[in-house]
């Protein structure tokens, strides 16, 4: 090859790929750079915000309770939103591979549905159902006798957890079935054959597969819950702040953007740092399975 | 007295019959091929000796005792699966060990019998491999020694040598029969492949559409082929349409200018199969000319067109001169080589 060639083909990738990383340096790196350095500004309530480099909000970040308290929040409510959609997310992917044609169509469409639908309409259908005393479920629970005040599930961290579960169900079920996908087909009958029953089968052969399925789908279902926004807005609303939640506030009722901007950077580094981490985790423990 | 016993079994999907009337015998320690082209309800049978299907009709014996009763988990019969299906989270070794442990085998005896089973299929020192870093080859000698170390009544074989190449195949199979000989398992192998079914078996069931064709030694469905299937599914065969002259006595058969006695017990329009090296070239006999001919190395293959229309022969390379292309021959063959079956439609 010609020198002149082999520079034209050592060129080609970049220029190939220049538009779409053109748009993600665009839309992506230079506002999240430019958030980075909003955070280090500073803001005063009649003197706006000041482009200096100070550590006033990160300091307050990090010596007020108060923000330690929505961080903590924020996790608590990820961690139980990913257990529950592991819990019941992969079983569910289980049955589902198990069901013949028709039927397992059916039910991914039944799974895959709410992705269609708008996760604010989703959250105020859950609002509907068990919103105070005006809730439907609770109505009936009271009109029943079942019990005399309404289940506590508006301004609640177990309503978030539900809502917020509901909304990343499809995330886990759609990462365990990949990996599903990916079982020997006579993988059951095999251990069945050497005398396991269904209990040791699905013990000892399926889950093994399918961790790295259900790990995964904790990654994507722990990250989208940590940074997710309409769902704790309308269930937790003001009383009960997340990350993301206290972030749009400073932005735009207290209209201090340094303070939010540090807010959403935390959230960012704490959020990559997590993902990143147990990522290789999982990786290393997994690589057999993954091969 | 048979060891394994199918008894007029037949598995039926909605309308459609898959295994039909399927009844054989399979002594202790007897090498069984089901030997038949795909979809003809081979592995289907199979599936139902290790229980991962019901039989639809008829009964299913281990040693007199009702098979279908018991749960596949039970049944204690070791399975080598076509995709092996090996444990991929597992080492070799846990692979190995996992039915011993089902069977709560003692640790000792569990990790002495592994070793040995491993050795057995030449696999000392692959113990803490995972089965996604060994090749096929070495995949296939996990599953048999996974199948095997539990020591099965019935070691089933579906397909198991399908996805290695041809020398390894090879291997296997002298391997296979090596190993099946020394602990006189008794075996049930399913294959499409004729040659494996040849060289590995004491008996070989040939199966067409669901249904037995032909039961019988390797030797025995090649020489003298029950059906037309049979003799057109084990190796190449000539299948040449002839008629019997009544007009001389004693009758004969004749097949263009070839005729011969004809044999006691046929009459009208026939059909005469003779194997291709069975088939000699001859100052008499059949007319064709060469229309091609291959070197094969130890063999010569000569496609003709003969007044039967087109033949194939197969001459040893004895190191006599043989025929050129476009030559005018005679065909000829003994008349013991040769089976006789009645045409139908004519």
């Amino acid at each position: 090859m010609s020198m002149a060639a082999e520079e034209r083909s050592a060129r080609a990738p970049w220029a190939l790929t220049a538009p779409a990383l053109m748009l993600f340096v665009g839309v992506l790196l230079i506002p999240l750079a430019m958030t980075v350095m909003l955070s280090f500004h500073d803001w005063g309530q009649y003197k706006g915000i000041e482009p200096v480099f100070i550590l006033k909000n990160w300091h307050e970040i990090a010596t007020d309770p108060y923000y330690a308290e929505m961080f903590w929040r924020t996790f608590r409510i990820a961690i139980l939103t990913t257990l529950l959609t592991a819990l019941l997310g992969a079983p569910e992917a289980y049955i589902l591979n198990r069901m013949s044609g028709r039927w397992k169509s059916f039910f991914l469409l039944v799974i895959l549905g709410p992705l269609l639908i708008s996760v604010v309409a989703r959250t105020l259908g859950w609002a509907l159902l068990f919103g105070g005393n005006n809730g439907l479920v609770n109505k009936l629970l009271m009109s029943l006798g079942v019990m005399r005040s309404p289940i506590p599930f508006m301004f609640t961290e177990t309503g978030m957890v539900v809502a917020l579960a509901h909304v990343m169900m499809p995330f886990m079920v759609l990462s365990v079935w990949a990996a599903l996908q990916r079982l020997d087909p006579q993988i059951e009958n095999a251990a069945m054959s050497l005398g396991a029953g269904p209990v040791t089968i699905i013990r000892r052969i399926i889950m093994p597969q399918i961790m790295p399925g259900v790990l995964s789908g904790a990654i994507i279902v722990f990250s989208l819950s940590a940074s997710a926004f309409a769902t704790p807005a309308i269930i937790g609303g003001r009383r009960l702040k997340v990350a993301a939640t206290l972030a749009y506030d400073e932005f735009l009722n207290t209209l201090n953007w340094p303070l939010g901007a540090a807010v959403a950077t935390l959230l960012l580094i704490a959020l990559v740092l997590i993902v990143v981490g147990s990522n290789a985790l999982i990786e290393r423990r997994y690589a057999e399975v993954f091969r | 007295m048979a060891y394994l016993e199918l008894d007029r079994v037949a598995k039926q999907f909605g309308a459609q019959t898959v295994v039909d009337d399927f009844s054989l015998s399979v002594g202790k320690g007897e090498f069984i091929s089901f030997l038949g082209p795909s979809g003809c309800g081979k592995t289907t049978t199979l599936q139902m000796i290790a229980g991962f299907l019901d039989p639809s009709r008829g009964a299913i014996r281990l040693e007199g005792k009702d098979l279908t009763a018991i749960h596949p988990a039970k049944r204690g019969l070791g399975i080598v699966f076509q995709s092996y299906a090996l444990f991929p989270h597992m080492t070799a070794a846990e692979n190995v060990a996992f039915g011993l442990e089902m069977r709560s085998v003692p640790r000792n005896e569990r990790a002495e019998r592994v070793r040995a089973a491993l050795t057995m299929v030449g696999l000392a020192g692959f113990e803490d491999r995972h089965p996604r870093r060994m090749s096929g080859g070495q995949q296939q000698r996990v599953a048999l020694a996974r199948a095997l170390v539990i020591k099965p009544s019935v070691l089933l074989l579906d397909e198991p040598l399908s996805n290695l190449d041809a020398k390894l195949r090879e291997e296997m199979q002298i391997e296979l029969r090596q190993i099946q000989r020394t602990i006189g398992t008794t075996t049930i192998l399913v294959t499409h492949d004729q040659n494996e079914a040849m060289s590995l078996s004491d008996r070989i069931v040939v199966m067409s559409q669901g249904k037995i064709e032909q039961i019988g030694t390797p030797q025995e469905t090649y020489e003298k082929p029950a059906s037309a299937f049979v003799s057109q599914f084990l190796g190449k065969t000539n299948d040449f349409a002839g008629t019997i002259d009544r007009t001389v006595a004693p009758t004969q058969l004749v097949a263009g200018s070839w005729r011969a006695p004809a044999p006691a017990g046929v009459s009208g329009p026939v059909i005469v199969s003779i194997r291709p090296e069975r088939i000699g070239f001859g100052d008499a006999g059949l007319g064709a000319k060469i229309v091609t001919r291959i070197f094969q190395g130890n063999h010569w293959l000569f496609q003709c067109d003969s007044e039967c229309g087109p033949a194939i022969v197969i001459r040893q390379n004895d190191g006599q001169p043989q025929p050129a292309e476009g030559e005018a021959v005679h065909l000829t063959w003994r008349p013991e080589d040769m089976s006789v079956r009645a045409r139908a439609g004519a």
